[in-house]
């Protein structure tokens, strides 16, 4: 599965332009999946299963949601020394900038620095810039309006991985591996690789109302407070997957919460609960679709989310897939 | 009789910013030609206007002075078509931002007095209010043209069309002080019909705003027995202290301190008593801010009076006046006027008791 | 076709822009677009957000896509909250409206259009701090003198009193007013409902409320249910000199003259690529000038429409305007003009094959 996750971290993909992971995506599960296809907005969803009938055991139409978009930043402007002008595309913090790479989608690499280049503290983002060696306006090869997301390797220190863009190709490789291993299921179950999720939830908003689940969850990663004088949060790298109980932007479907438990403790697999106080997942955008979706969120502890090294651990990974694969595997009654 | 709110739009709608009040002076001249015996243009451009009286010479005079000129901008240099601007007479910058103004190039240009976004603004500027320097006028010409039309030096004046507020409140720029000169018309008007034994010389000044030049100047040369300034008072209303204002249509607010001679203040007030005409008291207890300040030390000495039209909103483009305020004005100055007796003078002394 | 912009479509947008339509109350434009579409507005209904749909199909066979073209018809502006007596009154703004914007204003208010204004504190009455620091809402008033007294209620709405002027002539011919965001779009979706590509189903949607959040285009996509959408709007032009001599403006956004603007990505949407292209490729081929709007913050109707029910592809066409929101904005003719003609050529140029492809 290692190799997996490099190939999908290392793709240049940021938010509304993820058209490469998607092709990673769809060749790995072209040949599991029942049906594939991609809407207006480019989410790919494939079908595992079906339920077509009503009856009380029935299964239940699934949505499971990995945004495939990272986040990155878009060029405004290209002066007349050749440096380029940009802003985020998502959350980018200035203090995670400077000194920093990024690549653009058409290859093109770059550096980033910021205007009073003495200074201690970060600059807001529109005092930044992006250098690619350009010496000119006229020989810069990046023009308004093209995008670029951080450029890091992916590093393998055994039980734990770090590259750029973990959040949230780590879900889309959960969901990519569960769908493999998802051999029978009483369930229509939709995989969603989305679009567009750092920038506003919009590609899981879209794909819900499309899919139209009775039951939601998004695979994403969250934070860890096991760093030194960390953010204060129970959840830490290594002691499992973690069942969302809320974050900044939901408040999880207890029902959702048993069934992940459950399946936990079933196959026996450690497993965390999570509340985050800030941030949120393609769960939120789930749970108001429609008439109203009850949605969770299997998380990925991660340190450092929204740098260019995200930091996972490989265990926590695998327990998710498993986990994921017992729930898909068994009827829900939801009561 | 003249139609005093047609007048002042007009009035409003004729630029004469300090300095430059010849096509504010042309206007008045047409509408003071028929009240007048006498038109002439002081050296600095004050337009004095004659009206003889009827007592035996040689005749006591006095002077009334509203002020013709008006606030605006002017044109301190180009940037890639856009104009940076100063101020001419007192100006709070925050008032600017989107106005629509006048500039006064080889051609009359539209043009409306923009902010730029706090990026591209001097460092100062960035936070809180943007100063009169970081502001600019665009014209929404290109700037090859511009360049063509516009120099430093140029004027800008405000724009705004006036509009009346309900039947009887009025709202424009330039008010101050039209609204006066439009009072001393009435009074002239007035006069027409009534008696008086004294020279009245109305004089409507230039450069009040800048100097207070234009009634020193004036006062030198007519030499008159009394003089009185005609100018606005600050309104009562929203974001203004009640102690220092006046509620619109209550009448004339009479000016008292040092830059008043007392007997002048009873004299008119006296006046206000036979008409029954309401007014109120504006202790004044410094510069009156008005004409009066220069008239009042003019050669040696002139005894001097204040009378105010209260003015909501003043120096912005909406400044309102209650018309009403504007014709009791005038019919105050022609009554202090036809009651002049031919030996005030002799009587008058500087008594503080009033 | 080449539709022009001539002193009929200038006199339309005078009548639109005089019209007071702040967000939530935006009946009178509705009024004036009805009355200037007349038969062309046969087939339309307004929905339970006061927006003004109106369809005209194609005429072509076989499948024709359904296009939605939003304009929204409101305007930031003012409401009356508080009666000070002797016709003052309090009140707030509706939509993004900065207090300094406000100060020395004229507006009108309520539906009989009365006249008021916006006073402030003589600069004599104030100190020198005072006048270095911000304009606080809170001291600002609507003045409409004491005779309207009574007349105006609370709950009335105020916009700036319109002062439309065509400013300069030719090729840089300029147009000053109120509103320019977005009567320009209102005017320039009543062009293309007049105008109608018979290769594509219009569904024109003439919205509401877009200034407090993008509602009416919202629900309005929702009905409509188009294939993809394309939404007229008004965006800033920054373009004004740097205080520093030597400074590069580099967050103009947009430029006056260089053409209508080509969203990529705002803080609401980031635009279809397939329809990124296909209108950049209209323009070169049709010889007309566009930009690209600098990424960053704002955000149109196309934020509420590309993400109802299951994800409409978008994108925004905007005529630059400087000053918008404020008392006098400024925008010229010829990049409205060039909107239109690109616009109408980009629908008349679009066919189902424009979607066949995924999303880039």
């Amino acid at each position: 599965m290692k190799n997996l996750i490099q190939r999908l971290v290392e793709i240049t993909g940021p938010s509304g332009y993820e058209h490469d992971v998607r092709t990673l995506v769809r060749g790995e599960i072209e040949k599991h999946a029942d049906e594939i296809r991609v809407d207006a907005l480019g989410n790919l969803i494939a079908r595992v299963g079906s339920a077509p009938t009503r009856s009380a055991t029935r299964g239940k139409r699934i949505m499971i949601s990995a945004h495939m978009d990272e986040i990155g930043i878009i060029a405004t402007h290209v002066d007349k020394d050749g440096f380029i002008r940009f802003t985020n595309l998502g959350g980018v913090y200035p203090r995670n900038c400077v000194g920093g790479r990024v690549r653009f989608l058409n290859g093109v690499p770059g550096v980033i620095g910021q205007e009073k280049a003495g200074a201690q503290e970060a600059k807001p983002l529109s005092e930044m810039y992006i250098d690619v060696g350009a010496k000119s306006r006229k020989d810069c090869p990046v023009k308004i309006g093209d995008v670029a997301a951080f450029d890091r390797p992916f590093t393998d220190l055994g039980d734990r991985l770090v590259s750029k863009a973990m959040d949230d190709r780590i879900g889309v490789a959960v969901g990519i591996e569960a769908l493999k291993k998802l051999e029978k299921t009483p369930h229509e179950v939709y995989f969603v690789f989305s679009v567009q999720e750092e920038v506003g939830l919009r590609g899981a908003t879209t794909s819900a109302y499309g899919v139209d689940p009775e039951i939601g969850l998004a695979i994403d990663v969250t934070g860890s407070g096991d760093t030194p004088n960390g953010i204060r949060m129970e959840v830490g790298l290594g002691k499992g997957p973690a069942v969302k109980v809320r974050d900044g932007g939901m408040l999880s479907d207890p029902r959702v919460i048993d069934w992940m438990v459950a399946g936990a403790k079933r196959a026996k697999l450690p497993y965390q609960l999570e509340i985050l106080e800030g941030g949120t997942t393609d769960a939120r955008a789930i749970q108001l679709a429609r008439a109203g979706v009850p949605a969770g969120c299997l998380s990925i502890p991660c340190r450092y989310v929204h740098t260019p090294s995200e930091m996972v651990d490989y265990d926590d990974v695998r327990n998710a897939v498993s986990l994921l694969v017992e729930m898909l595997s068994r009827p829900i009654d939801f009561g | 009789m003249t139609d005093i709110p047609e007048f002042l739009k007009k009035m409003i709608r004729t630029a004469g910013l300090s300095g430059y009040e010849s096509a504010i002076r042309e206007l008045i001249e047409e509408a003071w030609r028929p009240f007048t015996d006498e038109l002439s243009i002081s050296r600095i451009g004050s337009l004095q206007g004659l009206k003889r009286g009827s007592g035996a010479e040689p005749r006591p005079s006095i002077l009334i002075a509203a002020h013709m000129d008006a606030i605006g901008l002017m044109v301190t240099r180009l940037r890639d078509g856009f104009l940076h601007v100063t101020g001419i007479g007192g100006i709070d910058a925050r008032v600017l931002p989107g106005q629509l103004v006048t500039v006064h190039g080889r051609e009359t240009i539209s043009a409306v007095v923009v902010e730029p976004p706090s990026w591209l603004l001097p460092p100062d500027d960035r936070s809180g209010s943007t100063s009169l320097g970081g502001l600019l006028v665009d014209t929404g010409l290109p700037a090859d043209r511009v360049s063509d039309l516009v120099r430093p030096g140029d004027l800008v004046s405000f724009a705004s069309e006036p509009v009346m507020l309900g039947k009887e409140q009025l709202a424009g720029h330039s008010l101050d002080n039209r609204a006066s000169v439009a009072a001393l018309t009435h009074a002239l008007d007035l006069l027409q019909t009534r008696d008086h034994r004294w020279d009245v010389w109305a004089v409507a000044t230039v450069q009040e705003e800048e100097t207070l030049g234009g009634a020193m100047t004036s006062a030198y040369d007519l030499q008159p027995d009394l003089a009185i300034a005609v100018d606005v008072t600050h309104g009562k209303g929203p974001g203004s202290p009640p102690d220092k204002t006046f509620p619109l249509g209550d009448g004339p607010a009479l000016g008292l301190g040092p830059n008043v001679h007392p007997g002048v203040y009873r004299a008119v007030k006296a006046a206000a008593d036979r008409i029954e005409m309401k007014t109120q008291l504006e202790a004044m207890p410094r510069h009156s801010g008005t004409d009066a300040y220069g008239l009042q030390i003019t050669q040696a000495g002139i005894p001097t009076m204040v009378i105010s039209i209260p003015l909501r909103y003043m120096h912005t483009p909406v400044e309102v006046v209650h018309l009403k305020d504007i014709t009791r004005t005038g019919r105050l100055l022609a009554e202090f006027i036809g009651g002049l007796e031919v030996d005030l003078m002799k009587k008058l002394s500087w008594d503080e008791e009033v | 076709m080449n539709l022009k912009i001539g002193s009929a479509q200038i006199k339309l947008l005078e009548t639109l822009c005089a019209a007071t339509g702040v967000a939530g109350n935006e009946g009178a434009v509705r009024k004036a677009v009805l009355e200037a579409l007349g038969d062309a507005a046969a087939d339309h209904t307004i929905d339970a957000l006061g927006n003004l749909l109106v369809i005209r199909k194609g005429t072509r066979r076989g499948r024709r896509l359904r296009v939605m073209v939003a304009a929204h018809m409101d305007e930031a502006g003012l409401m009356v909250t508080g009666d000070d007596k002797d016709g003052i009154y309090k009140f707030e703004t509706v939509g993004g409206l900065s207090p300094a914007q406000l100060v020395g204003k004229h507006v009108v208010v309520g539906k009989d259009r009365i006249a008021g204004v916006i006073g402030f504190k003589p600069i004599h009455l104030t100190t020198a701090s005072e006048r270095t620091s911000g304009v606080s809402l809170d001291s600002l008033r609507i003045d409409t003198g004491g005779a309207a007294n009574g007349k105006v209620k609370i709950g009335d709405r105020a916009a700036f009193s319109p002062n439309f002027a065509v400013l300069g002539s030719g090729r840089t011919r300029t147009l000053r007013a109120k509103a320019l965001d977005d009567r320009l779009g209102v005017a320039t979706l009543i062009e293309l409902v007049r105008n109608p590509p018979d290769n594509v189903d219009l569904l024109a949607g003439f919205t509401t409320q877009e200034e407090i959040g993008v509602r009416g285009a919202y629900v309005a996509a929702n009905a409509l249910d188009p294939d993809l959408a394309v939404v007229l709007d008004c965006t800033p032009a920054y373009d004004l000199p740097h205080w520093e001599e030597d400074e590069e403006n580099t967050r103009y956004n947009t430029r006056l003259g260089a053409g209508p603007a080509i969203y990529i990505a705002d803080k609401g949407t980031l635009s279809d690529p397939r329809l990124v292209r296909h209108f950049s490729e209209t323009a070169e081929t049709a010889g007309l000038p566009f930009q690209f709007r600098q990424a960053g913050g704002g955000g149109t109707d196309a934020s509420g429409i590309h993400k109802s029910r299951a994800g409409v592809p978008s994108i925004s066409i905007s005529v630059p305007g400087r000053y918008l929101h404020t008392a006098a904005s400024i925008a010229r003719v010829s990049d409205w003009q060039a909107a239109l003609q690109l616009v109408h050529a980009a629908l008349s140029g679009m066919n189902p094959s424009l979607l066949s492809l995924e999303r880039a």
